[in-house]
């Protein structure tokens, strides 16, 4: 089964990685990190190791959760490998309370095989087993969904190395009037990044369909805000909604088969319900204010939106039916004069949203239910947050020092906000991709 | 297989797209508001009064508010931009008398498009933002409408805060990004 998922990959993560972006950089880890030794894989029958060092991208991956602390490379007191037996003594030295120990043997072809295994230092037991059989263009893939084993072991909650985030570029050059903007996916670490949409006009709000296989996006091509579906295999795309006014803040419902779009046909921003196939609409606000910004909990039966009818934004709830709408909207936020975007963790427990405290827009998550309120960050323009898929991460845009920068920070509070810094250009609109494999 | 990934590439790269005309390009001038705007103002305040008798330094309505006049840089109609208030979409008294002009050309020219492009500062949440550009524009739609002006003549669009003229995150670009522009052929 799981071979199989590693062959149904996107084609063009085929592309060979050029430079990304963003890149990370990590702040230090949370409290109580475990010390965890990863050994560099062995590669066995190649002369030439190929590019990707697994053993690395684990290391961060793990560094990155904030719940690990990797030993550096140089202090690892051996290079132990699977044919030869431990020396668990040397290891007791350090503390690291697990050793993870792997080797790549290209097969046929651009085939390898990866196997790898992880040890209690203490107990000397083997904990974790497991071999791969892949293409060469699926080894960071691999070194990610190890992540994630090593993760789920250790913690108890499955891992999201195994994921994409979207995300949108801006590079504006005023001196020369120039203005370009580029949609593009990257593997939860910022690499390989592929582009999926170019364009001299804004580009907004990427969601993905829950199968992963999709994204919906507004864009500007042509001279309006148009809400597009992208295949992003094929590329192919088709325009679902353009209608008179305003298309924009699309999400699918957990089936797959709808989005909750907020478009302005009617006079004002409202939010509709829109059957991809059939392109039949539902309305779920009627209201003069502007209702926007709608995401669907994980059952699908409600919907969470943001509303300015109270006079100032706030956050509202809609519970939704096989007919629509079900029943008139009930506040959510009644702290502070500004709430909106709400996201929906995948536990439908909580959401997180945009807050204004004192002038700055900050992350904030509320328990849905006891309406207990966290804030998570310290900084003053935040927007965009959005749950991994495993519920401990949100990822969210702000800005700091005059660029648009993606930020990391963890649920509970915990860790604090991890940074994806660009290279060029002011990051935005960030969407955490589902888990990309089975269970 | 490699052909197969070019060939997706070019798939890929065939989604993307370019675009018509980039609407920008009076973003320069639109910074300065000068005080302008009153130097040829006839006495009264309202009315299309062709070739009346006024004082000899202002020009006839027909001549202020002909096509040519949008060409002018001398002429009011070279202002093109409206400013907002935070968190407002409310119209002020030198906005009211800036956009009484470009009513008044319209109403002469009644040929003439004019696009009307709501913006908004970078603060709060993108989404949220488009609309509340929207809602900017719509407020210069109706006000242009009340003034007389053929709604076909009018078009409303916005940008949220996608299109900043200014790219500082201070109040004083804040100010110069709530804004609506009026985008003439």
């Amino acid at each position: 089964m799981r071979l199989y998922q590693l062959f149904f990959i996107f084609l063009f993560f085929l592309i060979s990685q050029t430079a990304s972006s963003i890149e990370i950089v990590v702040n230090e880890g949370a409290e109580g990190a475990l010390p965890i030794a990863i050994v560099p894989f062995a590669w066995k029958n190649n002369n030439q190791p190929g590019k990707t060092d697994i053993a690395a991208v684990i290391r961060a991956d793990l560094r990155r959760s904030g719940m690990f602390s990797p030993l550096a490379v140089n202090t690892l007191p051996a290079r132990p490998n699977l044919d030869t037996p431990i020396n668990y003594e040397r290891w007791r030295g350090t503390s690291a309370e697990n050793l993870v120990i792997g080797d790549i043997t290209a097969t046929s072809g651009d085939r390898y095989e990866v196997r790898f295994k992880m040890f209690d230092v203490y107990t000397k037991q083997q904990i974790l087993a497991y071999r791969f059989s892949i293409s060469k263009r699926n080894i960071r893939r691999v070194a990610h969904q190890i992540s994630d084993m090593i993760y789920e072991k250790l913690i108890g909650v499955r891992g999201a190395f195994d994921t994409l985030i979207a995300y949108v570029i801006a590079n504006n050059d005023l001196k020369r009037n120039k203005r370009t903007y580029t949609l593009a996916v990257a593997e939860s670490d910022g690499f390989n990044e592929q582009i999926v949409l170019r364009s001299k006009q804004p580009i907004m709000s990427p969601a993905w369909s829950p199968s992963g296989k999709r994204l919906a996006y507004v864009s500007f091509e042509k001279g309006r805000s148009i809400i597009y579906i992208q295949e992003l295999k094929t590329g192919k795309r088709k325009q679902v909604s353009s209608f008179k006014g305003i298309n924009s803040a699309p999400r699918w419902s957990p089936d797959g088969k709808r989005l909750a779009i907020s478009i302005s046909k009617d006079g004002n921003a409202e939010v509709y319900i829109l059957y991809i196939n059939s392109g039949v609409l539902q309305r779920i606000t009627n209201h003069y204010g502007i209702d926007t910004e709608p995401d669907w909990a994980p059952d699908g039966k409600s919907i969470v939106f943001t509303s300015d009818r109270g006079g100032k934004p706030q956050l509202y709830q809609i519970n939704i039916g096989p007919r629509g709408r079900a029943g008139n909207p009930h506040r959510l936020t009644f702290e502070g004069n500004y709430n909106s975007r709400g996201s929906h963790s995948p536990d439908g427990n909580f959401i997180t949203y945009i807050t204004r405290e004192n002038g700055s827009f900050r992350v904030a998550s509320m328990n849905l239910k006891n309406g207990a309120i966290q804030i998570l960050t310290q900084s003053r323009l935040d927007e965009s947050p959005s749950f991994s898929p495993n519920g401990k991460l949100i990822i969210y845009a702000t800005e700091l020092r005059g660029r648009g920068v993606l930020e990391v920070v963890s649920v509970d509070g915990a860790l604090s906000p991890q940074r994806l810094r660009v290279r060029s250009g002011d990051v935005r609109d960030p969407a955490w991709s589902g888990f990309r494999s089975k269970k | 297989m490699l052909k197969i990934v070019m060939l997706m590439l070019l798939l890929v790269l065939a989604g993307c797209t370019t675009t018509g005309g980039d609407k920008d390009g009076d973003g320069a001038q639109v910074e300065e508001r000068t005080g302008d705007s009153s130097s040829n103002q006839d006495a009264q305040a309202s009315g299309m009064k062709d070739g009346e008798g006024m004082n000899g330094s202002s020009m006839s309505d027909a001549q202020k508010y002909s096509i040519q006049a949008l060409n002018d840089p001398n002429s009011t109609l070279s202002i093109r931009t409206v400013y907002f208030a935070f968190d407002s979409s409310e119209i002020s008294a030198e906005s009211q008398e800036l956009l009484v002009e470009h009513a008044r050309f319209l109403s002469y020219n009644p040929e003439v498009q004019v696009v009307l492009e709501g913006h908004a500062d970078e603060r709060g949440t993108r989404d949220y933002n488009l609309a509340l550009g929207e809602r900017r524009a719509k407020s210069v739609h109706e006000f242009l409408t009340a003034q007389g002006v053929n709604h076909t003549q009018l078009e409303v669009i916005s940008y949220g805060e996608e299109k900043p003229v200014d790219l500082e995150h201070n109040e004083s670009a804040w100010a110069l990004n709530r804004r609506v522009e009026l985008i003439y052929p």
